[in-house]
């Protein structure tokens, strides 16, 4: 654990490291308490009818093509955008770790049929396989996309984990513990994973942008986050149509997401070189 | 090393072996029916329900489309698209030149420009210019393509006007323009596409490029070269980046599903007539045999990709043991 606070420190020092964590906490912020300080709420069509408005007094960000404040909006779809991306993260972070460790510990049958079926997951791009699950869902409820979303991305973490256990499952203390009699659980559990937590957390910390620009690119196909609630790909799907007449209806959205994700890769980024400092 | 090929070509095989399977069961646990469209809109009698069932073989048990699936994909045959009522391999087969022709312009500017500015990036290491396009490349990984998309289609394309917004080919332009007027057609409308799925996916190749530079250049023979005065250019270009180059190019597996996803979203926002705006376009019409044929095209250019660039390494790098 000491080694996990050490690495974050280093992040911190990392001016990137930084940049994203600050940009990463303000915008959560505003996602849990913006909301409720905006006047207009995200949903309500604005009755004067005052549509694709061009940012202004009353509309910062302008309004779209159904009158409603594309800051309400933008400022909504923060918060589906993160917490669809948190939970599915911590999902396939969970499903990636597990298999990992038992693959990697237990090894012989179990090891090679599990990384066949990762092997095999991950040659098939994972848009592809949310796209097939997906396509058949008529209105797919947010709990569901999240758990779509966080089962269809832990073959990489498997992978990685895996690795690292097989290298560990050498080291004299691994083999102490089980010259002691130490059970399988009790030897995955307190000797492997805490030494696994450092890559994990920068799977995690990268997984998050990539989940962010899935599940927006998923809203864009119409299969995501569904209308009414907010998201930002679901904006951009909305002002298609309209770019011409209300471009900030299309673009504000779409720069919420590269400055969050951007926010995200940057502290990944860094937490990545202070975990496993070569290529820095 | 011809164990290790065969070896190397079986586990290929089964990879491709289990994503057949996988693709099925996902398409199988998916809720809802695959035909459950084909009503949207225009009621059907339950004969005709029951006829349509038994042409998609949906009615029988699960075992007997699998066994039926599976002889299928053994001799070349996908099915029937449920949209276009023609054979899925031959609509793939229209649709495959046009994103050819996008996959291929994005691969050869990012393995040109990219490798350019990754090497440069190294041999500037923390300059202001290498902290600069990291940046810029990081943000790349960062924007959404098919925002990216829309923005350049409305900016360049419709206020600009200095390029098309969509499709491939000017359908004002006459049939007889001359092969030379064609292809400026053609070229200006890949102009956008290209640019907006090279943006997104370039920053790969750049960092890797990068990374793998600058572990050569702390290399003892790189002093040497540099001791023997040699120029620096011949120090970077003929020492240190022919031994940089192949870890990057076999990186070429990792980053073929980033170009394969990126072109469902920048086909789609240019109505570009390639395969990803056809799988993007099946999934609203729950064509699931087309979806099943383009997805199952997908994996297979990953997993060839993968194992040629792995043999093309243990070639060409005689350090590469085979294990």
């Amino acid at each position: 654990m000491t080694a996990l606070a050490e690495a974050l420190r280093a992040a911190w020092r990392d001016p990137r490291g930084r940049t994203g964590a600050i940009l990463l906490a303000l915008i959560a912020g505003i996602a849990l308490i913006g909301p409720a300080l905006l006047p207009d709420p995200a949903l309500q069509v604005d009755p004067v009818g005052a549509a694709n408005l061009p940012p202004g007094p009353g509309h910062w960000l302008g309004s779209d093509a159904l009158s409603r404040d594309v800051l309400s909006r933008v400022v909504s779809g923060a918060r589906v955008s993160l917490a669809v991306s948190l939970v599915a993260v911590l999902l396939s972070v969970t499903l990636g770790a597990m298999v990992g460790l038992v693959s990697g510990y237990l090894g012989g049958a179990v090891d090679a049929g599990l990384m066949r079926l990762v092997d095999a997951a991950l040659a098939i791009p994972r848009l592809f396989l949310l796209l097939l699950v997906l396509a058949a869902a008529e209105r797919l409820a947010l709990p569901v996309l999240i758990l779509v979303i966080g089962t269809t991305g832990w073959f990489g973490t498997a992978r990685l984990v895996r690795a690292e256990v097989l290298r560990l499952r050498e080291e004299a203390y691994v083999r102490a513990a089980e010259a002691l009699g130490a059970e399988r659980r009790r030897v995955i559990f307190r000797h492997l994973l805490p030494n696994t937590l450092g890559p994990l957390l920068v799977a995690a910390t990268l997984g998050i942008g990539d989940v962010i620009l899935l599940e927006a690119g998923l809203s864009f196909l119409g299969l995501g986050v569904q209308p009414p609630t907010p998201s930002w790909g679901g904006m951009i799907l909305d002002a298609k149509p309209v770019l011409v007449a209300a471009p900030w209806a299309g673009i504000f959205p779409g720069l919420a997401i590269v400055v969050t994700v951007l926010s995200a890769n940057l502290f990944g980024d860094a937490l990545r070189d202070a975990v496993d400092p070569r290529g820095a | 090393m011809a164990r290790w090929l065969v070896r190397r070509l079986a586990q290929s095989a089964i990879t491709f072996g289990v994503v057949v399977l996988l693709l099925f069961v996902l398409m199988r646990l998916a809720p809802g029916d695959p035909l459950s469209r084909l009503q949207d809109g225009r009621p059907m009698s339950p004969e005709e329900i029951a006829w349509t069932r038994k042409l998609y073989q949906v009615d029988r048990p699960m075992g007997e489309q699998l066994v039926s699936f599976l002889t299928g994909v053994g001799r070349g045959d996908l099915g029937n698209s449920i949209a276009y009522g023609l054979p899925v391999t031959t609509i793939i087969r229209n649709r495959l030149p046009a994103t050819l022709l996008l996959g291929g312009t994005v691969l050869l500017l990012n393995f040109t420009l990219g490798l350019w500015l990754g090497v440069r990036q190294a041999v500037r290491r923390g300059s202001r210019e290498d902290r600069w396009l990291t940046t810029l490349s990081l943000a790349g990984y960062a924007i959404p393509s098919f925002w990216l998309g829309l923005v350049l289609a409305w900016a360049v394309g419709v206020k600009l006007r200095w390029l098309p917004p969509g499709g491939m080919t000017n359908p004002l332009l006459s049939a007889d323009a001359g092969p030379a007027a064609l292809a400026l057609d053609v070229a200006a409308h890949l102009i956008l596409p290209a640019l907006t799925l090279s943006a997104v996916t370039i920053a790969g190749t750049m960092r890797y490029q990068r990374s793998a530079m600058l572990e050569v250049l702390r290399l003892p023979y790189i002093v040497t070269a540099r001791a023997k005065g040699a120029r620096e250019s011949a120090v970077t270009w003929r020492h240190a980046w022919r031994n940089a180059l192949f870890p990057v190019v076999t990186l070429f597996g990792l980053w073929l599903p980033l170009l394969v996803t990126g072109s469902v979203f920048v086909e789609t926002v240019f109505v570009w007539p390639g395969l990803g705006s056809l799988a993007a376009g099946a999934v609203g019409a729950r064509d699931y045999p087309l979806l099943m044929g383009t997805s199952l095209l997908a994996a297979g250019l990953v997993i060839a990709a993968t194992l040629l660039t792995d043999v093309a390494y243990s070639l060409l790098d005689p350090r590469v043991r085979y294990s």
